[in-house]
């Protein structure tokens, strides 16, 4: 039986262009640019300062409170400066340069391709280590994964889903990694249940990923309490909540944690980055992009470290095509346009989409005709017409009322409404002020 | 960098919709309607159909042109539907002026004065017609003769017309004369309205929008069933004066009302719930109408009331939210 | 039939008495005394709900007002001091002379000084398109041109500029409410003190970055070289940031920051054309 989530969803082409491309080694670029902000929360300290010598694994970056994490340098050779450069959020942020010399690697990282089985740490210690090694979730939202680790008071994680739903289109980086570290992803997803105290976990993969359903399944006779649920392709899927739901058939209320529904999700990168971290030492500092579009000549999926800027991997990939319109740094329902090609891969970047200038401009913008469409494939159940028209004439405290601070920005709306209308362009905006409005109630 | 890239708010990518799609995709929904009713009207449907439909077009760009100063949106089909929806709902020998007046009615007063497309409270067509109604009551209640009539009659009544008749002078329903009978009102050999008459042809139309997703299944459901059901009681308790409901479903401008006027996108409600109370709204209306009103049919009263109530259905019935109240 | 029409009448005039005793009683117990003089000032301020005095409207305003000891803090921005003046003697109360001021927006980086390295294809507001990246352009400060301001504006004050991408406050309209400079969300705009003739020495330009990244991104940006801080004969010009900026109330108008300025993001509006040489300029000019 195919499951899926109750509300709403839609269904875009798929476009898994790189879906049957082996991960390749991306070589090593010349210089690298590593921003300190990689994930939610308060952004790192630099540790390291102009003409220091770093190496592969080494901390540049520390911590600076609980949901905050470690960056580590992704190459060995000298920092040139520490400044500011735009990296996918479209502003200038801090971060590190450094420039490539050689490939050495801080001492303890097991560089071999061995699969390490025997767990041989306790729950605390591997949610210490999952934060000394800089793990944030690798699906895109970037949320630092030893919190996620540690509930609440008062609340208790039962269940442990990993996302290997890959719904965006034209992304294949988390299908590919189902395919080729399967071993490891399974081993990662024990670490997360020891550390976790759960003894339930199921992988929620989409059938359009047939060969990874079917090998997981097959690795899962190995593994105590892991199991496997395909899912309907649909998206959001890979949404938290809305996995929450599809596997568990359980609700996560308005404004709460999925812990509130005993569930913690994590994505299978993030579960393989555990693996690694733990059972080989390697702290979190090179990760699976798919680069692709239409117009790419060798769509494909690199092992990249983070830091490459945007031109090394299109080069990579065949070079930029000549009709390239817009790049985006993710997949096209959730991910962000960029300006420029020197912006850096960071944890969070699941792919690099090219678009040919076709594709790239909006449709002109229609009066709405009331179809309901937005409506009806909200996968949280909201009215995205009202919320647009709240945004946009600024009527703040309906909106709050009509709970637009549950819209997920899955874009949805924006993709199926007739009229070409930017629904989730003001619906963010409003988000925006009203989030602005609730923490200043709330002081 | 040589060219510029382009940046926007996700997501990025859309899909093939089109505002212009869902309107043509109601057009196809009406031919075969519109081709029953040239086949029994002959030339004088299409007459009135094109006068109609250019009227609509005509009225729409230059109001939006002269008046509204805007760029004119009559490429977007709306106007066309509206040109279609208001030649079936008037019996195909009208003067040719009236129907020139009823669409200045339809897209000057029902839905340019509101300021166009996606803003207008009321569905245009029937403000056209309801218009007309009130102003040229015998105009627009003489029916042309169809070719399925004896040669020396010169005009038709309705069923609903015969049916009221019997209601007002308690004649009953087994003693009325010339009503016809099921299958022939089913399949359309009927009199009425350019577009009403057959309602076989409508559901055909209806069954296509749903399969596009252009229309949803509770509007013309709730309707039917309501009419349905309530005609039935009075059927039940006193066959005599009341016909039997399925006759109710058949007649008139039911069937074309609820699917392709009540399931106006503009102008019904945005979720399922609010779109069966709205139905369930309209069925009520239109039978108490054919029951008790004055004139013999009410669908066309029935959705413009609903129509005002959109807003506030919309305003209370929200759709099933994710994670609850 | 005349009988009819007396008990009429008669029903008529019972309830329509009725109903104007208890109509009567309700108003005096739900009477609300309100200062008269509310009214009053209410009647002396523009009407124009503007918010521009921090107030939910004038009727809001003109409360405040009846209810504060001294009006100091109280302006009217839109009146001026002559509406003040007339809210003062209404009250009894002695007017405080504000200067008035207007709008400006300290970006002066117009399509042929800012060149594009990207383009915006979305929802066309400042807002939207300034939570999607920083601009067009490499400067990450500057005008996005949208017109949020324009939009935010009751007083048809500032026009859209298409062929300079960056809009323009009509002087002579702005009532300096401040709508735009809550309006943008790049902060760009100041409420400057109204000099003499619409005359106007300003830094336009809100770039911090450094002098180099700066100048790149564009042809006017103020690249915090000090020089203009150096010159100023009346300690107006503050340094922060690698940005000058001058404090519209200790400015004089020398314009000698003007002539010193190497990029030309000092910009001066509204003078006589200069003669020859501007080194010598400077004593002829009348300092205002």
């Amino acid at each position: 039986m195919l499951k899926t989530f109750k509300i709403g969803g839609v269904h875009p082409p798929e476009n898994k262009l790189s879906k049957d491309k082996k991960i390749e080694v991306l070589p090593l670029p010349k210089t690298v640019f590593i921003p300190v902000a990689q994930h939610i929360g308060a952004p790192a300290t630099p540790v390291v300062k102009k003409g220091d010598e770093v190496k592969v694994g080494q901390v540049i970056a520390q911590s600076s409170s609980f949901v905050s994490t470690n960056i580590h340098s992704s190459v060995s050779g000298k920092v040139t400066k520490v400044d500011f450069s735009a990296d996918s959020s479209g502003y200038p942020k801090q971060g590190i340069f450094i420039t490539v010399e050689g490939d050495e690697w801080m001492e303890g990282i097991d560089r071999s391709e061995d699969l390490v089985k025997e767990i041989s740490v306790d729950g605390p210690e591997i949610v210490k280590k999952i934060q000394e090694a800089g793990i944030v979730g690798l699906g895109g939202a970037t949320f630092p994964t030893h919190v996620k680790l540690v509930p609440p008071k008062g609340m208790k994680a039962e269940v442990l889903l990993i996302n290997g739903v890959e719904c965006e289109p034209y992304l294949t980086s988390d299908h590919r990694l189902m395919l080729e570290k399967a071993d490891e992803i399974m081993v990662g997803i024990q670490l997360l249940m020891k550390a976790m105290g759960v003894d339930k976990a199921v992988i929620g993969i989409e059938n359009n990923k047939p060969d990874a359903i079917k090998l997981l399944n097959e690795k899962c006779a190995a593994y105590n309490g892991v199991s496997v649920q395909a899912l309907k392709v649909q998206y959001p899927q890979g949404g938290e909540k809305q996995l929450i739901n599809a596997v568990t058939g359980k609700e996560v209320p308005s404004g709460a944690l999925p812990i509130a529904v005993g569930a913690v999700v994590s994505n299978v990168g993030t579960a393989f980055a555990v693996y690694e971290a733990i059972q080989k030492n390697k702290p979190l500092f090179e990760r699976v992009v798919t680069v692709t579009g239409k117009g790419v000549e060798k769509p494909s999926n690199f092992m990249v470290r983070v830091g490459t800027a945007t031109s090394e991997l299109i080069e990579a990939a065949g070079g930029l095509p000549e009709n390239t319109g817009k790049i985006i740094s993710g997949g096209p329902m959730m991910g962000r346009a960029i300006a420029s090609l020197d912006v850096p891969v960071t944890k969070g970047t699941s792919g690099l989409l090219l678009m040919q200038k076709e594709e790239s401009k909006r449709e002109e913008i229609q009066a709405c005709i009331r179809c309901s469409r937005c409506t009806s494939v909200c996968p949280m159940g909201l009215e995205p017409y009202l919320l647009m028209t709240l945004g946009e004439k600024q009527i703040f405290e309906r909106a709050e009322n009509e709970r637009i601070m549950d819209c997920i920005e899955c874009g949805s709306c924006s993709y199926t409404c007739p009229s070409s209308r930017p629904l989730l362009d003001y619906i963010r905006f409003g988000k925006g002020k009203v989030g602005a409005m609730i923490r200043s109630r709330k002081k | 960098m040589s060219k510029l890239l382009t940046v926007s708010p996700s997501p990025h990518v859309h899909s093939s919709e089109s505002t212009q799609k869902i309107m043509l995709r109601v057009v196809y929904a009406m031919i075969p309607a519109m081709i029953w009713g040239i086949y029994m009207f002959g030339l004088d449907a299409v007459r009135i159909g094109l006068l109609s439909v250019l009227s609509c077009l005509a009225v729409e760009f230059l109001i939006q042109k002269y008046i509204m100063k805007a760029k004119p949106s009559i490429t977007d089909g709306s106007a066309l539907i509206t040109g279609v929806l208001l030649a079936f709902n008037v019996p195909a020998s009208l003067p040719w002026w009236i129907i020139i007046i009823g669409a200045i009615a339809a897209m000057g007063v029902g839905k340019l004065s509101f300021g166009g497309l996606g803003s207008n409270v009321f569905n245009p067509a029937l403000v056209g017609r309801v218009f007309l109604l009130i102003s040229f009551p015998v105009q627009m209640t003489s029916w042309p003769v169809t070719r399925m009539m004896e040669v020396d009659a010169v005009s038709a009544a309705t069923p609903l017309a015969i049916i009221k008749e019997g209601i007002k002078n308690g004649i009953p329903v087994s003693q009325l004369q010339r009503l016809p009978n099921l299958s022939d009102m089913a399949i359309g050999f009927n009199h009425g309205s350019m577009g009403e008459i057959s309602a076989l042809l409508l559901v055909l139309g209806g069954l296509y929008m749903l399969w596009k997703k252009v229309i949803t299944w509770q509007t013309p459901v709730s309707i039917i069933l309501t009419v349905l059901v309530v005609s039935g009681i009075f059927w039940v308790v006193n066959p005599e004066m009341y016909v039997n409901p399925v006759y109710h479903i058949f007649t008139g401008g039911l069937m074309l009302g609820a699917i392709f006027m009540a399931t106006d996108m503009v102008t019904s409600p945005m979720t399922g719930k609010g779109q069966l109370i709205y139905g369930i709204g309209i069925g009520l209306i239109t039978i108490s109408i054919r029951m008790f009103g004055a004139y013999p049919e009410g669908i066309s009263f029935a959705i413009l009331i609903m129509n005002a109530f959109v807003p506030l259905i919309n305003m209370y019935i929200k759709p099933k939210r994710f994670g609850g109240q | 039939m005349s009988i009819t029409v007396v008990y009429t009448i008669a029903t008529l005039a019972v309830i329509g008495a009725a109903a104007a005793v208890i109509l009567y009683f309700v108003a005096q117990k739900f009477k609300v005394i309100e200062d008269p003089r509310i009214d009053d000032v209410d009647e002396a301020l523009p009407g124009a709900n503007c918010g521009g005095c921090g107030y939910a409207g004038c009727r809001a305003f003109a409360e405040a007002c009846v209810k504060a000891s001294a009006l100091g803090d109280l302006n009217c921005p839109v009146g001026g001091n002559e509406t003040m003046s007339n809210v003062a003697s209404i009250l009894g109360l002695e007017a405080v002379k504000k200067d008035p001021r207007v709008a400006y927006i300290r970006c002066n980086g117009t399509c042929d000084h800012r060149p594009k390295t990207s383009s915006f294809n979305g929802a066309t507001t400042c807002a939207i398109a300034s939570s999607v990246y920083s601009g067009e352009s490499d400067c990450q400060f500057g005008c996005l041109g949208y017109g949020d301001c324009f939009d935010a504006c009751d007083f048809d004050a500032i026009e859209l500029r298409s062929d300079l991408g960056v809009p323009q406050i009509i002087d002579d309209k702005c009532v300096a409410c401040g709508a735009c400079v809550d309006a943008c969300p790049k902060n760009l705009i100041e409420l400057r003190k109204k000099m003499p003739k619409n005359r106007k020495v300003v830094v336009s330009c809100r770039n911090q970055d450094k002098g180099g990244v700066a100048k790149k991104a564009c042809s006017v940006a103020c690249i915090g070289c000090s020089k203009c801080f150096k010159e100023c004969p009346f300690d107006a010009i503050t340094m922060e940031n690698n940005l000058a900026y001058i404090d519209s109330d200790k400015c004089k108008l020398c314009r000698k920051c003007v002539a010193v300025c190497p990029t030309g993001a000092i910009i001066e509006e509204n003078f006589p054309p200069r003669k020859v040489k501007p080194e010598e300029k400077k004593e002829t000019e009348p300092v205002n």
